[in-house]
């Protein structure tokens, strides 16, 4: 086999990842469990993907560790509580047209606020920190404590309910494995987030600026661009999807407490690992094969599902140490 | 030298990295239209001189003029839309994205123009092949012809080059030269820094060579070439030796 050859097998191997899980579920379960557990997975998979795919590009971009990235997650889901309760019209309205709109509306003010904390914790906090990775650390995980602080002051401590619109609170019934009805709306959220995340990344300049910048921001700023911009739009995009992933998850939990985003950030840092770290296929890829293998080790072997997700780190670094799919040269 | 002629021109450029001093005191000039080669040891400078010429490492004390104005506090991006292009020792080349994508991010805000792409084709006909190609599958031969033909895919007043020929083959090398003497033939500024005396002594107009972080002899590069006792307490070399 050529150079080239082994190198193009040595690329395109991790495409092959998920659907082998998935063919490999199939016998292992059934159909019926196997289409309940993937739908789910997949569903996970993209909610977690928000969370995660901004704090990728923030990584790559600039090398920034934001450890508060868990604070957007948290904000997004406290203003969907906020903004479905003032529209609980539309969000408890009996039919699925307003129920949907109080869910979009929800979404893009979770993006909104989240987004625009993210520009001022850019501009007060991260900025000041850039190449320091331990002051990043510190000043991050300090910022996180206190915006989750903040927001205990604001709604309170105690958890709040977050019910799910009527219209999405039942099953269908696909043969005889029953698909939850709000699981398929966030897949189609998060896939079509994902698809236009996909359209920028690779079809305009800004997304070829972006891609660049990952993998060399030295060369970028060689060639008459100044990264750093380019870094703010990224940083907020990147928190704006944090909250868009906080607010999605929080009405598949339909509780909302001050501790949502911290209890996703162990599988953030995961996803980020397993994708390899600056790359947003890889941050794709890396949630829906955590969201499936949760699901399935869940069904197959409860006792294991607390370990699945390091168990599959450990897998797929054994495999590829820098991840499925490296970009970021750091 | 006359003064006028000077496109760039450092004077007692002083740069640390951390908290070492790696120049001390650079003076350099080039002169627009001629090809100045940068010359010395490894160690000698030369890599931190281009650096802090392109922002990447600021000049802790000294002054950089470019076409007669200070640029010594300006950032990166800006100093490279003054008309500066810039290829580093490892060529900078984006191997994710594709040759076609690589070139695009060096165009102007209208894209790639045609005729400019052609005189890239012409000097490096194997970039049109591998045009969708991942940059990162190419040779290091073709990494290095993508590299400039970025540099030159938009008209700059300056190219800075380090380093074009290392690790290349001897036929590749040839065909750099060529090229390199293509675009010397079209008047373009060019400061490029070379470790193989051969291949500098067929480009350079003018040659400055460093040690040390200093400039310690700065001239004509065809008095360095016929006097070989300069070169050898230069360069620890000879023409016969290095050819």
């Amino acid at each position: 086999m050529s150079d080239a050859w082994r190198q193009r097998l040595n690329e395109w191997s991790p495409y092959a990842v998920t659907p082998l899980l998935v063919l490999a579920a199939l016998p292992a379960m059934g159909f019926g469990p196997w289409l309940t557990l993937t739908v789910a997975g997949l569903t996970m998979g993209m909610m977690l993907f928000l969370m995660a795919s901004g704090l990728t590009l923030i990584f790559g971009l600039m090398d920034v560790l934001n450890f508060a990235h868990a604070a957007f997650i948290t904000l997004g889901a406290y203003v969907a509580v906020t903004v479905l309760g003032l529209i609980g019209g539309w969000a408890q309205a009996d039919a699925l047209g307003p129920n949907l709109a109080a869910l979009l509306v929800a979404l893009l003010c979770a993006a909104a606020a989240s987004g625009a904390l993210g520009f001022v914790f850019e501009q007060v906090i991260v900025r000041r920190v850039y190449g320091a990775p331990l002051l990043q650390i510190l000043i991050t995980m300090g910022a996180l404590i206190v915006i989750e602080q903040l927001v205990i002051v604001v709604w309170g401590p105690n958890a709040l309910p977050l019910p799910k619109p009527p219209s999405l609170r039942g099953s269908l019934l696909v043969g005889t494995s029953p698909i939850e009805s709000y699981r398929l709306v966030a897949l189609c959220v998060g896939l079509v987030i994902a698809l236009l995340m996909h359209f920028v990344l690779t079809r305009t300049r800004l997304g070829l600026l972006v891609r660049a910048g990952v993998e060399d921001r030295e060369m970028v700023e060689a060639l008459g661009y100044h990264v750093r911009r380019l870094f703010i739009g990224v940083f907020v995009a990147g928190t704006a999807l944090a909250g868009m992933g906080g607010m999605m998850w929080a009405q598949y939990q339909t509780l909302v407490t001050s501790q949502v985003g911290d209890s996703m950030t162990v599988l953030v840092f995961i996803i980020l690992i397993i994708g390899g770290l600056g790359s947003v296929g890889g941050c794709f890829i890396g949630a829906i094969l955590v969201g499936l293998t949760s699901n399935y080790i869940e069904f197959l072997s409860p006792k294991l599902a607390l370990g699945s997700d390091i168990l599959l780190m450990v897998l797929v670094l054994m495999w590829r140490p820098r991840g499925l799919f490296p970009v970021a040269a750091h | 030298m006359a003064d006028g002629d000077a496109l760039l021109r450092l004077e007692d450029v002083h740069t640390d990295i951390g908290r070492y001093r790696i120049l001390h005191g650079v003076d350099l000039e080039v002169r627009r239209g001629r090809v100045t080669m940068l010359l010395g040891r490894n160690g000698a400078g030369k890599t931190t001189t281009l650096r802090t010429i392109m922002g990447l490492w600021h000049a802790r004390q000294g002054r950089i003029l470019f076409a007669g104005r200070p640029i010594e506090g300006l950032a990166t991006p800006d100093i490279a839309r003054l008309g500066v292009a810039y290829v580093p020792e490892n060529m900078g080349i984006f191997g994710k994205l594709t040759v076609r994508e690589n070139l695009l991010l060096a165009s102007g805000p209208k894209g790639l123009a045609q005729e400019r792409l052609e005189r890239v084709f012409a000097c490096f006909p194997a970039l049109k092949t591998k045009w969708d190609a991942a940059a990162g599958l190419l040779s290091g031969g073709q990494k290095q012809m993508l590299a400039i033909g970025r540099a030159i895919v938009e008209p700059r007043q300056l190219l800075v080059v380090d380093e074009p020929t290392k690790g290349l083959s001897p036929a590749m090398v040839e065909h750099f030269i060529a090229a390199l003497l293509a675009l010397k033939e079209e008047q373009t500024t060019l400061l490029l820094v070379e470790q193989n005396f051969r291949v500098a002594q067929q480009m350079g107009d003018d040659v400055a060579v460093m040690d040390q972080g200093r400039i310690v002899h700065r001239g004509p590069m065809q008095a360095l070439v016929g006097d070989e006792e300069l070169q050898q307490r230069l360069l620890g070399l000879s023409l016969g030796a290095a050819g």
